[in-house]
This record gives C-alpha cells, structure tokens and sequence, in this order.
C-alpha cells in the first residue's frame, strides 16, 4: 500500500536517508527500529510531505506522491514531542483536521467526542492542552491524528518523553486500538520493547538505509549481520556466528571452564559475562535468585540450536 | 558599604534625580495647564485645530503601524525561519535606522523624494515605517524563530493549506510578538517629533508637534501645557490597552532553541525568498541614506566637498560656526551618558535585587511615555525662577537627554543583573565575602559589559535627541540636530546642503557607536 523506494536526503552535505526503502501493507504495522541519528525520523518526513527527498520517491496505493504537498496526502503523523496547538483547547486540536477537510459542524463534534472517548479522555473537550499530563498530550496528539481517518499513520517515537510505566500503559493501549481500527501504521522508535510489542514487522534502520525487515521472531532468529544482532542486545557474536545468552546454561562448578567476570541483575534476569578457559568471553542469561558471583568457577554449556549463523 | 547604604544609594539617587528632572516638571505643566492665567484648559480642548491634531495623531500612528507591519513582515519571516551566513549580521544591522536620530531619518526622505511630494502625510508613514522596522524585524523575528516549527507541521499533515496554516496557526502564535511590536512602534509614531516637525509641512502636525508649535513659535506654554496633558492621557491609554491585548493574546505555547527551528535555505524558491526579502529590506533601508550622502555631496551640476568645508564657516544662522554643533554634540551625549549610566545603573539595581521596586520601575519607564518635547517643555516651565532657574544652566541639556536614555539604560540592565546565578553570590559569601565585595567582585566583571552596551545606546539616543533639546540647547550651543533643523528653516541651496551634510556627519557618528556597541552585544543575544 505505502512504499518509500530509494530515498535519499542530504543535510548540508551529510547524509540523513542513503537509499533507504520500506513497504507496507495494507492494514499493517511497521515498526521502524534504529539509534538514534538512524534516519528513522527523516523517513516519516519524506512520507509524510514535510521533507522533500534529493532522490527517491513515496508511493500510496501505486500513486507517486513526490509533488503532492502534505495536506493533500491523507498521510497522518503523531509527532515526538506531541505538537499540539497551543491557542486551542483539546476538543479544537482534535476537531483541526475534521473542519480542514470540511466535515459539518455536527459531524465535527460528534466525531471529535467519539476520538476523545476511543483514547480514554471523555470529558476533557474543554480543557486546555498546557494543563495536561505527558499521558494525556499523547492520546490527544493521537487522537487528533486519528480524526480526520489518514489512509497512513506515522508515529515518531510517540512514547519516548513519557516515563516507563506510563509508557507500559500506552503501548497496551496503542496495541489494542491498532488491532480495533485495522489501521495501516508506521511506528518509529528506538526500542525494542515497543517495536516489538507493535511491530506485525520490524525494520531495522542505521546510517540512513534500512538493513533488516522482518517478523519480530524472524529478527531475533536471523538477524541481518553482526550490527543488526549487537542493536538488538545479543551480544555473543563473534564474526558470524551469534549465540543468544538465553542458549548457554551455566552451573556453579569448581571445576568448570570459565570464570565469572561481572554479574547485573536487570529484572528477573541477572546477567553474567563469563570468561572461558579458551579465551573466549560470553555474555548468558540466568533466572534464579542465587546466582553464580564474580570470582566464582563455573561450567558452561552452549545448546547448538542456540547458535545463530549470520547470513 | 552596609547593604542598608546601599540600598539608600541605588533607591535615593535614581528618586531623587527622577523626582526633581521628571516629576517636578509634569507637575508643572499640569499647574500651568490647568490653573495658569488665560482661558480654562476646556477651550484649547475643543478648538477644531487641536481635534484635527489628535485626530492626525491617532490615524497616522495607526497607519504607519500597519505599514511597518507590511515593510518588516518578509525580513521577519526569513530571519524567524531559515539559518543562513550572515543571518546575525543582518539582524544587527536593521537595527541601524532605529538609532539613527529622527532628524537625520527625516532629512534622508526630503533627500530621496522628489521635489513637490517631500512633504505630507504619505512621507511621515513611510519614515515612521523606516525607523520602526528593526523593532517589528527583531521582536517578530526572535519570537518567530522559537516556535515549534513542527506545530505548523501538524496542521499540514492534517490537511491545512499553507493558507490556512498561516491563518490558524502562525498568525494567532505569533500574535503577542506582533502586539508587544505594535504597541512601540504605535507609541513611537504617536510621539513622534522630528519626524512630523520636519516632514509635515505646514499642514500636518501631531500633538508633539503642536506642543512645539504652540510654545516655540506662539509663545502659548498654556495651551501647550494643556496640549501635553492631552498627550499624557493619550499615552497612558495607548499602554493600558497594548498591556491588556497583550495579556489576553498571550499563548503558553512550546517555545524551542532557534537551532531546532531554523531550516537552511535549500531549494530556488526558498533562496529567491530570501534573497528578494532581504534585498527588498535592504533597499527600502538604505537607499535613502545613500541619496542623503549623495546630496550632501552635490555641488552645482557635479560633486565635491564644498557643503563640508562650508561647516567652518560662520553663518547668520547659528551662533556659531556648524563644525561647533559637531563638538557640542559629543560633549553632550558624553556627559548625558554618564548620567544615565550612573542613575539608570543605580535604579537597575534597586529594580532588579531581591525586593524589586515595582514602582521604581514604573517610574524610570515614564519618560519613555511622556515624550522628549514634554520633557523639555517641563524643564521651561519649571526651572525659570531662580534659585531654581536652571534653563541657561550647560547642564540642563545632558540632565534633560540623560532623561530619555534612563530607560533604555535599566531595560538592558535589569536582564543583564537578573542573568547573574544567585548562587555564585552565595558561594561568594559563603567563601568570607562581604555584601560589598560580593557586589564588586561578583555583580560588577559581570554587569560591566552590560554597563557598556548600555552606555554606547545611552551615548547614540543622546546623539540624535531633539524633542527636548531644541527647546533647551542655547543659541550659541547648538546640538548637530537642532544645528540641522535651523538650517532647514533657512531658504537657499547653500543652507540645504549644510543641513545634509551635518546629518551626515551624525548619521556617522551615531553610527560609528552602535556598531561598538553592537560588537559587544552579538556575544550576548536578547533584543536589546
């Protein structure tokens, strides 16, 4: 349905997008995955008309949208920092795009207070955007994006200034109305969690091209290259071959072939990294609440099907 | 010294100074308006000339905002949206025709209009839109240049039409810029003196002018009086509704550093809309000036410096010879400045320390409202008997100058010592520093810049003042603006080209300061 092919934009000789390219289906969400300085957002703004690329060109439904300008494009977006309209209250922002396309008054309101309640903010048509909450600017930005049915909405790292827990909330929320709507998406973030809670496919992006789309099973059995694999935090690789921490089993041993160098807990996970008798040095997973300490011999032991070659 | 003979110091001074140079002579003016000999103040109020000149007043003060609005908006535009070399050059230099007195601004318009179409109400709008650009450009411009860019955006993806962006969204953000830039340039063409005085013509005159009309030329100081009333009301009117539109427009919006908002000028359209709204600026601003350089250098048929080596020569037109106008000047504004460095940088900090006088502020914004002939007028009025009869007295020329500058001098003070981290004083006085060598080793390294760009604008405002020293400046001590102004009241091509050729001189001058004193701001940034 969308298709970027190709693009490239340069700034002030530096390179944003070289070639990048992206397809997605209809009624399907992309998430597109990188570091920052990555490209990602430079590429929502090539599709969405705010940035003219140097080479390359976007495609809606086989239409070529190069000289179409972006209030003609039907392509919504839902920016970083929310971007509402500061002079207008919450009803107005999310009403903006309804009354730009010329819906009757009644119709404006009924929809506006139908997108109000989908992102859970009945009641607040009144309010004025600076008296909310990091949350509440959010469901409002989407809401007001969501309005005026864009045949395409882009996310620019939507989440990224709220703090985690309300950012748990919204991806719950985002993953069940993006079910509800059957709504074409492209959601861009440099999260894992997020592209891979959304994400029907992940497109890996660095340097300004796309190097990986891909399933989020698929990415995280076969990732592209060693980059690819190190971005998404295996970090056993070792030319091309990648053994997820999760594949090595390590027990307490005097004996043993390693040594224990440093142990993090993070989460219900602590995470060791082991230097090996050989030389080697691994990173593995363990699930318990006693765990190996630095210092400690332990033996270690690698589950060949967790051995990934890097194509 | 004790902090509490400080506080005397930066409260007393500045009170005692504005109290007996400002407030004695308004009250003054209001005594003679409103109990002096003669008719009661009410006819003078309903005589037809005087409706006619605030009526004049009013409209020509509204059209020349507008079209300072019209004349600025591209250069606003282009300096609020795109990052380009040479982009604080030009903010710094539109600034010129700003300081230039309203003498030479003036002159520079009789220069470039031709003959039969230099005087009247058109030429006044266009030298009242000549001077007040910068302040639409730089105010407009700055606050154009911090707006969330990606706003604009949002209504694009939306579906708003560049129309209709600018319309819903530039338009209403931008609105407390363009009404904090329309409130000044209202008051500077309301108040406006040189400008009407020497552009008018015998037809058009404003209050100010009138006020000089009445008491210079018909020796009338009652209606004169009474007229400054009526300016004083005007004024203070003029502020109350441009602080409530202020206030009512204000929008809390999502201000961002000028790095994340200014885009490069990219593709052949954006360079050709650079490139004609700076041109189209830069034309309108200094062509005239050019024109003025170049009549002053006309002789004859040909070109020469015959004007300038005419400025030694005595002439029955002064009481003296041109070039000591040129003395006298900077001797003025050199002694204006140092007064206005002095009680303005005392009041600054009585203004901006911790229990900040609300009122005092206030009080040393006041001459900026009530107007250099005002100003001049009062001292008239006020110090004619003795032992307070001060008019033939050298220095009531910088004290009255001084007066004008007061203001500017605390509103680039007081930023410049609320900037200052209150914790560098504490670990200061925490390190075994006295209140008095805190003020000297921590307050003044930092205020001294401040102190200096304060005194170069007090040195240019000084330069060019008008309104208040025509009235009080002796024959024989001539400033170069009333020194020009008596020679544009002479008949004849020689007294012409004298004119022209000491608006020069001051243009130049003025000039030579700013850009100091602009070298020393661009490290800073602000409006001012």
């Amino acid at each position: 349905m969308l298709r970027a092919e190709d693009v490239s934009v340069r700034f002030d000789g530096a390179a944003a997008l070289d070639g990048a390219s992206l397809e997605v289906g209809r009624s399907e969400v992309v998430t597109v995955l990188g570091p920052s300085g990555s490209g990602k957002t430079t590429l929502l703004r090539v599709v969405a008309g705010l940035q003219a690329p140097d080479s390359g060109r976007v495609l809606l439904d086989g239409v070529d949208l190069s000289t179409t300008p972006p209030h003609r494009r039907g392509i919504g977006l839902v920016f970083q920092d929310h971007a509402l309209f500061p002079h207008r209250d919450v009803a107005a922002n999310v009403a903006f795009g309804l009354r730009m396309r010329g819906d009757p008054d009644e119709r404006v309101s009924s929809r506006t207070a139908e997108l109000l309640d989908l992102v859970g903010l009945g009641g607040f048509e009144r309010r004025s955007v600076g008296s909310l909450s990091g949350g509440e600017q959010q469901r409002v930005a989407l809401a007001r994006a969501l309005a005026p049915e864009p045949r395409v909405l882009l996310l620019d790292e939507p989440l990224g200034s709220l703090d985690r827990r309300l950012r748990d909330r919204l991806l719950d929320d985002l993953e069940r109305l993006f079910d509800e709507l059957g709504l074409t998406a492209v959601y861009v973030t440099h999260d894992q969690t997020e592209a891979f809670t959304l994400g029907d496919r992940v497109a890996v992006m660095r340097a300004g091209q796309v190097v990986q789309v891909a399933t989020p099973d698929e990415l995280w059995a076969h990732p592209a290259d060693a980059d690819v694999a190190r971005f998404l935090g295996l970090a056993n690789v070792d030319g091309a071959e990648v053994i997820r921490p999760e594949a090595v089993t390590v027990r307490s041993s005097p004996a043993g072939n390693g040594r224990v160098e440093r142990a993090v807990r993070t989460g219900p996970l602590v995470r060791l990294r082991i230097a090996l008798d050989d030389g080697r040095s691994l990173d593995a997973a363990v699930a318990a609440v006693e765990h190996p300490q630095p210092g400690d011999r332990v033996d270690v032991t690698i589950d060949p099907e967790g051995i990934v070659r890097l194509r | 010294m004790s902090t509490r003979s400080w506080r005397v110091l930066t409260y007393g001074v500045p009170l005692a100074f504005l109290g007996l140079f400002f407030l004695y002579p308004l009250l003054a003016i209001l005594d003679r308006g409103l109990h002096g000999a003669g008719d009661p103040p009410l006819d003078v109020l309903t005589d037809p000339v005087t409706r006619e000149v605030v009526w004049f007043t009013v409209w020509q003060a509204l059209a020349s905002t507008a079209l300072t609005i019209a004349v600025a908006a591209p250069a606003a535009y282009v300096l609020g949206r795109y990052r380009f070399r040479g982009r604080s050059l030009v903010s710094a230099i539109v600034v010129v025709p700003f300081v230039l007195p309203t003498v030479v601004v003036a002159l520079a318009f009789l220069a470039i209009l031709p003959d039969g179409l230099e005087r009247g109400w058109a030429p006044i709008l266009v030298a009242h839109a000549f001077f007040n650009v910068a302040v639409v450009v730089r105010i407009v411009g700055t606050f154009w240049a911090n707006l969330d860019p990606r706003v604009t955006e949002a209504a694009a993806t939306l579906g708003a039409s560049p129309a209709a962006r600018a319309r819903e969204i530039v338009l209403p953000l931008l609105a407390p810029a363009l009404a904090a830039a329309s409130a000044i340039v209202f008051l500077f063409s309301f108040t406006s003196f040189g400008i009407v005085l020497i552009l008018g013509g015998p037809r058009y005159a404003t209050v100010e002018a009138e006020i000089y009309n009445q008491a210079v030329r018909l020796f009338d100081l009652r209606a004169a009086a009474v007229l400054s009333i009526v300016q004083l009301v005007c004024v203070v009117v003029a502020i109350w509704v441009a602080t409530r539109l202020e206030r009512r427009l204000a929008v809390t919006g999502t201000m961002r550093a000028e790095r994340d908002t200014l885009k490069p000028v990219r593709s052949r359209r954006e360079k050709l809309v650079v490139g004609l709204s700076l041109g189209g600026l830069g034309l309108f601003l200094g062509l005239p000036l050019a024109v003025l350089v170049e009549r002053s250098l006309a002789v004859g048929g040909g070109h020469g410096l015959d004007a300038y080596a005419a400025l030694t020569d005595e002439t029955s037109v002064l009481l003296a010879a041109p070039w000591e106008a040129i003395v006298n000047s900077i001797v003025y504004a050199t002694a204006a400045a140092a007064i206005a460095v002095v009680v303005g940088g005392l009041a600054a900090f009585a203004v901006a320390g911790s229990r900040g006088s609300r009122l005092l502020d206030t009080l040393v914004l006041l001459p900026l409202g009530a107007s250099a002939v005002m100003l001049g007028l009062g001292f008239l009025i006020a110090f004619d008997t003795a032992p307070i009869d001060f008019r033939a007295a050298p220095w009531i020329v910088p004290v009255a100058q001084a007066l004008v500058a007061i203001p500017f001098v605390v509103r680039i003070m007081v930023p410049t010592l609320r900037s200052i981290d209150p914790r560098l004083r504490d670990a200061a006085a925490v390190l075994g520093a006295s209140p008095a060598r805190v003020r000297r080793e921590i307050d003044l390294p930092i205020v001294a810049r401040g102190l200096t760009v304060a005194a170069g604008f007090a040195f240019a405002i000084s330069l060019g003042e008008f309104g208040a020293t025509v009235f009080l400046a002796r024959p024989d001590r001539p400033t170069l603006p009333v020194a020009i102004f008596r020679f544009l009241g002479r008949p004849g091509e020689l007294n012409l080209a004298t004119a022209y050729a000491l608006a020069v001189v001051l243009m130049a001058v003025t000039v030579v300061s700013i850009l100091l004193v602009e070298r020393i701001r661009l490290r800073r940034g602000g409006w001012f």
